[in-house]
């Protein structure tokens, strides 16, 4: 198994780590509100959350431009705060209101918005590689410097789409970042007990794709990482892929009692929790006190708590616009 | 109208080949991608010299990989490419049913209409050539159960030249299905054919004593077996479906309506088949005309076997339709 | 006072039981504290807590099974006032918008039990058939068959399996009037091609007797209406001097037995037949747009329906019938028209109809074509009239005859040569 790539970058100044901090705990404030809607049956179908995971959703879409492109999964809520998709259209999203995102057609699982790039949310494990490879391969085409970062948990390496799109990005040197999750389950499957061969950067170098393998519980290594990584791909090298070790601590959804893992092992992964490991190093290095982290969670609050009221206060689409959107209304652009 | 001096002597092959010559001159943004399109020149010699004419980035060769260059596709037409995408024959493109259900078909609607998937799918269907169970399919009525999507069947000359200009036009993904013994079929175009709609069906042979409506590889079928039964007196519509979704609900209705009587050709398996839909849509719009139960000629329900006398009586073809209108408009007798 | 609820884990469940309390009253809690074992239909799940406060009171016990959103325990706040919450939906209703409540709720309050699942009930049995033959007729053949009155039963099919098609409806040699009851009439029926009566099109439902008068007066307004709209109509009148006629038939009728009387309508019909052989414009059908001369002479006689209406069935090759076969066919017709008995050939094959509305006693009959036919005579009530002829005026017997013809197939000067026709045919009466 490879080593984590040893990043012991330094913690970037106080204004940017403020940032990640931030963006991490709005992402778990989120996802924490979002399982108590869950539980009171306001957010319905299946709920995936990134808790525990967040830095790798942070590190990473910190390295991208504003016109980059994101395909994730159907854990997706993280990539896409961060993103820049808001609170409130998520929110509505997850209610299914026609405010969401989608317009309440696709819910937790499927969450798109093209003023920022962002191409789902997809259901199928592994089926939004080659929607990946086609848009970077759009940009290859029209001789656009823009990268696609791809998002995908470890269990996709076990589909064929994933050897058949990282064999096609290689080859045809498409400008794509494959971002692996690596929380170590799908669903219930530990990767040892899925793959013959665990080690998942040399899947991708076997392909002739350089790939590293980063400490996913540290949103700076991840920063560091995939800002490296993305730098290697806009400069038309081809794609790379990023290894992020990292854990869920929460079960894949809602509805899993999580047999297949120990409550020691998730409480092992806790003491690495990602917030609270930045939280400690900021303090370390007195970049970060109690009224900075009450101000950061004050703001937090506040924006959780308008998105619940929007999401509440959201109307539901017309049941005569059912057919609506099944083709388009006007020329594609 | 064009002067009977601006007729070309061409092939559905040929036809299909400046179709898609055209569009690449006309459209940048048009490229061709699939299995040895390129250097074989097309499996079925569609392409052949396109390579040497648009250069390797727009006639793309591609690995044995029909679920990631589908996708492709997708995310190239999202991207802002008009992709054709080829896949060989119809028997390959079930390893990209994902993709293609869900994502082309579903993208659009998922994302509340945020994203077009302008993208064209050439297959190659039918039977016939004793390929056997796995190269036989006749899935376009199939794929036609899909909202979201387009399925034309082009069976003349006219169309196989001008269906793909519009299809390319289109905001989203259409499936073209060319049947494998169109491609040598020989006749005279317009120098000047050009786009033709993709929505209607076309009275090829106007009738009064029964409707045969069909599609594809056995229009020429039907047509044959209208010739013989116009010898027994009984004088028979041929219907050219052309697109089987969306269906041309008003022109079959109008046939029956006029005719009384109707024979649906198909040539994929009975149970469940795009016949049956156009049997429903005749008894619902024109039960009360209708003179005789509506019959059905479509391949037996086997896996296609290999020997050429057994691939004959399984597939649909000119004396079962003609004994079928005898029994319907002369009666037992 | 906050409720804690029964949790909704996943897309299908309904309800859960607690197997295990992991609190008791007067515990502190916290947000993210396991509260709860609950077993589900796939599994036992630990459950959370999303409050900060002190455990006020159990309300499910252990073992008890309840719906997702029922209450499961009472959560006091700890110094602080509870904030309001946001509404939580019924259970079942979880798709509707909650209604805005603002104050907590005090008293505990246990939902409604989920609604059990929708059993899948078979439909009602159908009321058993009528014992009678099954029947197999295509739609349009059960169409047309009501359009002509013909009596399926009675009708050989030679469709596939023995189905009865239209053909066969046309062919058919009988028809029961009372199996053939009239639909409702459409607003727009489709041009009758020869051999067709005016088509009557949609049945939704098979109409009860009573209905059936009412249904028949909607098929001929419909007709009618469709008549006068379509049918560019123009017409002639004449008056006739029956005095020859009527005296040749008294003549004729001394030598007759009773039951062989000629009445005068025969005359008027055999007249109209050989009129129509020297103005063929008068005796044919308006299909597709041109008119289709008939050779053959059939002359639909309107006849009146006890019950009210009227019909107007054939009787075949008149220029060739003598006076007494005339007779004969117009007796049977009558007859069967009568009993509600006609053949579909008598129906639709009339080339032009000749209607008397003699008896009634109208003088002046202005009738309405009946499609696809393009003329129809009429005849009205013999009448002693004031007479001029060769200077000298006396009483005469007259009759008042009238045309409505199809003015895109004839003008007015045929038709009045028509109408002279007749009128010349009718005082020679002796030649019929």
């Amino acid at each position: 198994m490879a080593a984590e790539m040893d990043f012991t970058t330094p913690l970037p100044d106080k204004e940017h780590s403020l940032h990640l901090l931030h963006e991490m705990l709005r992402i778990r404030r989120f996802e924490e509100k979002s399982a108590e809607l869950y539980s009171a049956g306001k957010i319905r179908g299946f709920l995936h959350l990134y808790i525990g995971e967040e830095a790798v959703a942070v590190g990473a879409i910190a390295a991208l431009e504003a016109d980059d492109a994101i395909v994730a999964t159907y854990r997706e809520h993280g990539h896409a705060l961060v993103r820049g998709i808001s609170a409130n259209s998520i929110m509505a999203e997850l209610y299914g209101k026609q405010e969401g995102c989608s317009h309440g057609r696709g819910g937790s699982m499927h969450l798109f918005d093209a003023a920022t790039r962002f191409y789902g949310g997809n259901a199928i494990v592994g089926g939004g590689l080659p929607i990946a490879i086609g848009l970077a391969l759009a940009d290859k085409l029209q001789r656009r410097p823009r990268v696609t970062a791809c998002f995908f948990g470890e269990g996709a390496v076990a589909e064929g789409e994933f050897h058949e799109c990282m064999n096609l990005a290689a080859l045809w040197k498409l400008p794509v970042l494959f971002c692996c999750e690596n929380n170590l389950y799908a669903m219930g499957t530990a990767l040892k007990r899925s793959e013959s061969e665990v080690d998942l950067c040399l899947k991708a170098t076997s392909y002739e794709i350089p790939a590293w393998p980063i400490d996913g519980m540290d949103v700076i290594a991840c920063e560091d990482a995939a800002r490296r990584a993305v730098l290697a791909v806009r400069s038309g090298e081809g794609p790379f892929f990023l290894e992020f070790r990292t854990y869920r601590f929460r079960a894949h959804s809602m509805y899993d009692p999580q047999l297949y893992r120990t409550k020691q092992e998730v409480e092992e992964w806790k003491q690495r929790d990602p917030i609270a490991t930045l939280e400690q190093r900021m303090r370390e290095n007195r970049n970060l006190d109690d009224d900075d982290l009450g101000l950061i969670e004050t703001r937090v609050a506040a924006e959780i708590a308008d998105a619940v009221e929007f999401a509440e206060a959201g109307s539901w689409e017309p049941v005569e616009a059912l057919t609506r959107f099944v083709y388009s209304e006007r020329a594609a652009r | 109208m064009t002067s009977q001096a601006n007729l070309i002597r061409t092939t559905y092959r040929e036809a299909m080949r400046q179709a898609i010559r055209e569009a690449m001159q006309r459209d940048p943004r048009v490229f061709l991608m699939g299995e040895d399109v390129g250097r074989y020149g097309g499996s079925f010699a569609v392409s052949k010299g396109l390579l040497e004419e648009f250069g390797p980035e727009r006639i793309r060769d591609t690995p044995l990989s029909e679920s990631a260059f589908v996708g492709a596709g997708i995310g190239a037409a999202m991207g802002g490419m008009r992709p054709i995408v080829e896949i060989m024959t119809v028997n390959f493109s079930l390893l990209a049913l994902d993709q293609i259900m869900n994502n082309a078909a579903a993208i659009h609607y998922m994302s509340g209409g945020q994203f077009n998937i302008p993208l064209v799918i050439r297959m190659t269907t039918g039977a016939g050539r004793q390929l056997a169970a796995q190269h036989s399919h006749s899935l376009e009525g199939w794929y036609a159960h899909i909202p979201g999507i387009k399925v034309l069947t082009p069976a003349t000359l006219e169309d196989a030249r001008g269906m793909l200009w519009t299809a390319l036009e289109d905001p989203d993904p259409v499936l073209i299905f060319e049947h494998g013994s169109l491609y040598n079929m020989e006749g005279d175009l317009a120098a000047d054919a050009g786009a033709v709609d993709i929505d209607k069906a076309v009275v090829r042979r106007p009738g009064t004593d029964l409707s045969l409506i069909t599609y594809g590889g056995t229009l020429d079928k039907a047509i044959r077996a209208a010739g013989d039964l116009a010898a027994m007196g009984i004088d028979a519509e041929v219907i050219d479906l052309r697109t089987l979704r969306p269906l041309d609900t008003a022109t079959i209705v109008d046939s029956v309506t006029r005719t009384h009587r109707a024979i649906i050709i198909d040539e994929g398996w009975r149970s469940g088949s795009i016949s049956a839909e156009i049997t429903a849509r005749i008894m619902e719009h024109a039960f009360y005309e209708l003179d005789a139960p509506i019959e059905r000629i479509c391949t037996a329900e086997a896996p296609m076997p290999y020997a050429k006398h057994l691939e004959d009586a399984a597939l649909p073809q000119p004396a079962a339709i003609i004994e079928a209108a005898r029994k319907m408009v002369k009666g037992d007798g | 006072m906050a409720e804690f609820r029964m949790p909704a884990l996943g897309a299908d469940m309904d309800s859960g039981k607690i197997i295990e309390w992991r609190i008791k009253p007067g515990d502190k809690v916290k947000r993210g504290d396991i509260v709860a074992l609950v077993d589900t239909d796939k599994a036992t799940i630990e459950v959370e807590v999303f409050e900060n406060g002190i455990v006020e009171s159990i309300v499910v016990p252990e073992g008890e099974t309840v719906a997702v959103g029922t209450a499961l325990a009472m959560i006091r706040g700890e110094a602080e006032a509870v904030a309001p919450r946001a509404p939580s939906p019924t259970p079942a209703a979880v798709h509707k918008p909650a209604p805005p409540s603002p104050a907590p709720s005090r008293a505990p309050l246990r939902a409604e039990p989920p609604s059990p699942p929708i059993a899948i009930v078979p439909p009602p049995a159908q009321a058993p058939a009528p014992a009678r033959r099954s029947l197999r007729v295509s739609p349009l053949a059960m169409r047309v068959a009501m359009d002509l009155g013909v009596n399926l039963l009675s009708v050989k099919g030679t469709g596939p399996d023995g189905a009865i098609t239209r053909k066969d409806v046309e062919g058919a040699a009988q028809a029961a009037a009372q199996t053939a009851a009239p639909a409702a009439a459409q607003a727009q029926p489709p041009a009758p091609r020869p051999g067709e009566a005016i088509k009557v099109v949609s049945m939704p439902r098979a109409p009860a007797a009573g209905d059936r008068q009412a249904a028949m007066r909607k098929a001929i307004a419909a007709a009618m209406g469709r008549s006068k709209r379509e049918i560019p109509h123009y017409y002639l009148g004449t008056q006739i001097d029956m005095s020859a006629a009527m005296e040749w038939l008294r003549a004729e009728n001394l030598n007759r037995p009773v039951t062989n009387r000629l009445l005068y309508s025969a005359l008027l019909l055999k007249a109209v037949a050989i009129a129509v052989r020297q103005i063929p414009e008068m005796n044919g059908y308006w299909v597709d747009g041109v008119f289709k001369s008939s050779a053959a002479i059939h002359v639909g006689v309107a006849i009146s329906l006890r019950q009210g209406g009227l019909i107007a069935p054939a009787i075949h090759d008149v220029d060739k019938l003598s006076l007494d076969e005339i007779m004969v066919s117009l007796r049977e017709l009558v007859k069967r028209v009568r009993a509600g008995i006609l053949r579909s050939s008598e129906i639709a094959d009339a080339t032009l109809t000749v209607t008397s509305l003699g008896e009634q006693g109208v003088e002046t009959v202005f009738g309405i074509i009946y499609p696809p036919q393009v003329a129809l005579v009429g005849f009205g009530r013999i009448v002693e009239r004031p007479w001029a002829d060769k200077g000298m005026v006396g009483a005469r017997p007259v009759m008042t005859a009238t045309l409505a013809a199809d003015h895109r197939v004839s003008d007015g000067h045929r038709g009045g040569l028509f109408l002279a026709a007749i009128d010349r045919i009718l005082r020679e009466p002796q030649k019929l």
